[in-house]
């Protein structure tokens, strides 16, 4: 019999070393996949590893990976971190990267640092915006989040196609469903000559490091910790649950903004419906990786680029399918679920007894 | 407290369980430290002991969940021999004739009472349900000791009381010769647990053995043959009921002296809180108010009594700031209250101890300092410019836990590694260490050992004696009658008018929470709806 005893307080071993070990586990397990392709593991391994930190060039395009990715990761951790279940990552990316493009291709110019401020903030706001409408059918009504911003997903991504097909569409585009680019004084800077990565990875660090500060010594944070931990014990003393989850839903929904913000000035220059490959989803397995800690959501965002970046380039050069970054990305997660649970519980198997 | 309960068959042929030397380890602490007990047929031995005492430990052994790092656990089997019972084997324990009926019911809801004590020892592949032979059987075991109960009504049709029986009833269907029980009669009427105590002495005259864990000294001493006393994973002391009294047996469970809680006289001042005809209509009688009348003044204790789920719930919401009234108005502190909200209560002198500590009263992931802290975060003194200020909340905790004796591991743990005494002692520091004008005590002490319930009732006394109101809402009639100045009866969500303690009659207060009788000394003018009329 296996029985499963909590655990008082885990020590620093198990809190930092588990989500590594897992990590590790999970890239070792990859050479399972690997070895069914018929590829030549050690190679595999190699060419993984040089395709996401081989050479600048890798790296930077690793680290405009990572970028979107600590933006969203953040997201899904300060909402999780409330138990507010935002699964609507994706959406408010594209609507802050259409904000950002309203305002930023063109209708108003001035200097880049009023423009850059100005495409964040607007942004910034679509996405609070897009979360806070379900908050509220929550809060009041009882209404799902879960389903709601799943389904505004969809919602969001047909509306972005309608405007690209309409009042976004760039008329110099020869016809394809893609908007104005935005203008060179909204754009984000590039950190590197003639590298893609932009000063969109110093803004989300500087988000999780403000974010982490924020959750940890501020009574918002404070209040947020404590409604997400216990909403009833918080409830009674005197915090507002609704308040809080409003501000949780701003900052998330803002976080996802400025991740569309972000590719869209930083890293594609215009908007089309193919801006994300998934960035909102993939948030939430960065912030479970990261068991949502802010600072760790930079440490899972850069494993989990890494993983794409090198395994991209890994499949192009030996011909496996590219997919095995999703089942990398996926088993990570998996262990990291598996050895929190181990965090939390300690595992005892009792001597078999003869009634079984 | 009949005298028969009291001689225990002491010949050793009846013997039927004996833990010998039982000590169990979790790492540095000893929970269980070589204790001996032995039960024969037809005895009830009480099991007494504070939190974590070691009572849960040693019946978790008993029942084959945990295995004992040193001693045996014996028991006769039926034909008379003693056979050492298998470790860490609960089916052992089931097949050996041992039951359980543990505090919280483990009861379908929807199923019926003979669903509920057939499930499981029946076939699961039969095409037709036979329940003659169950239904004769259980007709037996009811009337040879009182356990009536309608077994075709759904379980959550019934009483508190009737869904203990049925739990004892599952029990004793499946051939238990020794019964556990759990702190049977915390959810029960004084009539309710007399009731139970009758049928447990009947189940012991028949032979069946019960060891009952309880805290509740008056009872202990009312229904068992023999108590065991069990103190930091020792027994500490054993004795015959007959040779036992109240005074000796909470000192051993403490270890010391327990001050007894005494009321100093006091002439009570201006009211504090009036409701005056609060009607809060929630569609469900267990969350609803109806015509409520009550006034509370200061250096004035004013227990409610009650059965379990009576308005309770809904009168502390709305003192709590919780909730707001359907009609009628609330005055505390002689303003009429137009916004009824916790954080503005919290901040203008209401102290608020909530009914479930664990679930309103703290928050387990965060620090002791932060839960201490909780309702006054915004507070000039705890943040500048939104940052807290952790140096001011951990001094403040520091005070608190020397001046309350929160046992912890220091301010910065997580308070979800304490207790619930010391939780409680915890919500306490929060609440009064703001002089609060008026306390609201919801069950203040309920699952607590002797020494934390004299410790909180001290601590409500001294507010008391300081000037504060203190609405006490409690199940427990010794409480209630130990510390009040006052006590009113809800019933259905009425209330009667309130009654001064010493002129108040136990059995007669145990009538009225039933709803079966009205104030009969009302000396207040009061519009309380009599919940006779009603009843």
């Amino acid at each position: 019999m296996i029985r499963f005893e909590p655990r008082s307080n885990p020590g620093p071993f198990l809190v930092y070393g588990v989500p590594v070990l897992a990590a590790a586990i999970a890239i070792l397990l990859a050479a399972i996949p690997l070895a069914l392709a018929g590829a030549p593991i050690i190679e595999a391994y190699g060419l993984m590893i040089s395709g996401a930190f081989g050479s600048v060039f890798s790296t930077s395009e690793m680290l405009t990976r990572a970028t979107p990715l600590i933006l969203t990761g953040l997201a899904a951790a300060i909402a999780f971190r409330a138990k507010l279940w935002n699964i609507g990552a994706e959406g408010q990316l594209y609507m802050g990267a259409m904000a950002a493009v309203a305002v930023g291709a063109g209708v108003i110019d001035g200097p880049s640092w009023v423009m850059i401020p100005v495409v964040i903030l607007a942004g910034m706001a679509a996405g609070a915006l897009m979360l806070i409408g379900p908050t509220l059918l929550k809060t009041r009504l009882g209404v799902d989040e879960v389903v709601t911003t799943l389904l505004l997903n969809f919602i969001v991504l047909l509306f972005v196609q309608m405007m690209l097909e309409g009042a976004l569409k760039d008329p110099m585009s020869m016809g394809w469903p893609q908007s104005e680019p935005i203008i060179d004084s909204a754009a984000f800077p590039a950190l590197l000559e003639r590298m893609r990565v932009h000063i969109g990875l110093i803004i989300a660090l500087v988000s999780a490091v403000a974010l982490a500060i924020f959750v940890k010594r501020t009574i918002w944070g404070f209040e947020i910790r404590a409604v997400g931990e216990n909403a009833a014990a918080a409830k009674f003393s005197g915090i507002s649950v609704t308040k809080t989850m409003i501000l949780v839903a701003a900052l998330s929904g803002g976080l996802a903004g400025l991740a569309g913000v972000s590719e869209v000035a930083g890293t594609r220059g215009y908007l089309a419906t193919d801006l994300s490959p998934g960035y909102g989803y993939a948030g939430i397995v960065v912030a479970m990786l990261a068991r949502l800690s802010p600072i760790g959501v930079i440490a899972s965002a850069l494993f989990v680029a890494s993983v794409f970046v090198g395994a991209d380039s890994m499949s192009r050069a030996i011909g496996v399918s590219s997919y095995l970054a999703d089942l990398i990305v996926a088993m990570a997660l998996l262990c990291v679920l598996i050895g929190g649970f181990l965090t939390r519980f300690k595992v005892h198997f009792d001597r078999k007894s003869a009634h079984g | 407290m009949s005298s028969a309960a009291h001689t225990s068959p002491e010949t050793s042929q009846d013997l039927l369980l004996s833990l010998a030397g039982v000590t169990k380890r979790f790492g540095a602490l000893v929970a269980n430290d070589a204790i001996d007990l032995t039960v024969h047929k037809g005895e009830i031995v009480a099991l007494l002991g504070e939190n974590g005492a070691g009572k849960t430990t040693l019946m978790n052994i008993l029942f084959g969940h945990y295995v004992a790092d040193e001693g045996t656990v014996t028991v006769a089997s039926r034909d008379g021999n003693l056979e050492q019972l298998e470790p860490g084997a609960p089916q052992a324990a089931l097949d050996a004739g041992i039951g359980m009926v543990h505090q919280h019911f483990t009861l379908a809801e929807n199923l019926t009472g003979l669903d509920n004590i057939v499930l499981g020892t029946e076939p699961i592949f039969r095409l037709r349900r036979d329940r003659s032979t169950a239904r004769a059987k259980l007709g037996e075991l009811m009337a040879g000791s009182g356990l009536n109960v309608d077994l075709d009504q759904p379980v959550y049709k019934l009483t508190v009381g009737e869904k203990q029986r049925v739990e004892i009833l599952k029990a004793l269907y499946r051939d238990a010769r020794l019964l556990v029980l759990d702190e049977p009669t915390a959810v029960l009427t004084p009539q309710e647990a007399d009731s139970l105590f009758a049928i447990l002495r009947k189940l012991a005259a028949n032979g069946l053995a019960v060891i009952i864990i309880a805290h509740k000294l008056a009872e202990v001493l009312a229904v068992s043959h023999r108590i065991a006393v069990l103190r930091g994973g020792a027994k500490v002391g054993e004795m015959l009921t007959s040779d036992a009294d109240h005074k000796s047996i909470a000192e051993l469970m403490v270890g010391r002296e327990v001050p007894a809680s005494r009321r100093t006289p006091r002439e009570p001042g201006k009211p504090v809180i009036t409701l005056r005809d609060v009607t809060i209509d929630r569609g469900d009688s267990r969350r609803s108010l109806h015509g409520m009348n009550i006034t509370a003044r200061e250096g004035e204790i004013l227990g409610i009594a009650g059965v379990s789920g009576n308005g309770q719930a809904a009168l502390a919401q709305l003192i709590a700031g919780l909730d707001k009234p359907d009609s009628g108005t609330v005055e505390i502190f002689g303003e009429t209250v137009t916004k009824f909200d916790a954080h503005t209560f919290a901040q203008n002198g209401i102290a608020r101890i909530p009914e479930d500590r664990h679930h309103d009263g703290m928050v387990g992931s965060m620090t002791v300092a932060e839960n201490i802290a909780i309702e006054d975060v915004r507070s000039p003194e705890y943040q500048k410019l939104g940052f807290l200020d952790f140096d001011a909340i951990r001094k403040r905790a520091e005070h608190a836990i020397s001046d309350y004796d929160v046992r912890c591991p220091g301010p910065d743990a997580p308070a979800r590694l304490l207790s619930g005494g010391n939780i409680q002692k915890l919500i306490l520091a929060r609440v009064l260490e703001k002089s609060p004008k008026l306390i609201l005590a919801n069950q203040p002490s309920r699952g607590l050992d002797v020494g934390a319930q004299s410790e909180v009732h001290r601590r409500l006394l001294e507010a008391r004696q300081g000037g504060a109101a203190v609405i006490l809402i409690s199940e427990d009639l010794d409480e209630l009658l130990t510390i009040s100045d006052q006590i009113a009866v809800i019933h259905a969500g009425h209330i009667t008018p309130a009654m001064p303690t010493d002129s108040i009659d136990r059995s007669e207060l145990g009538l009225m929470m039933a709803g079966q009788k009205a104030a009969t000394n009302a000396n207040h003018a009061s519009t309380a709806t009599n919940p006779g009329e009603t009843a």
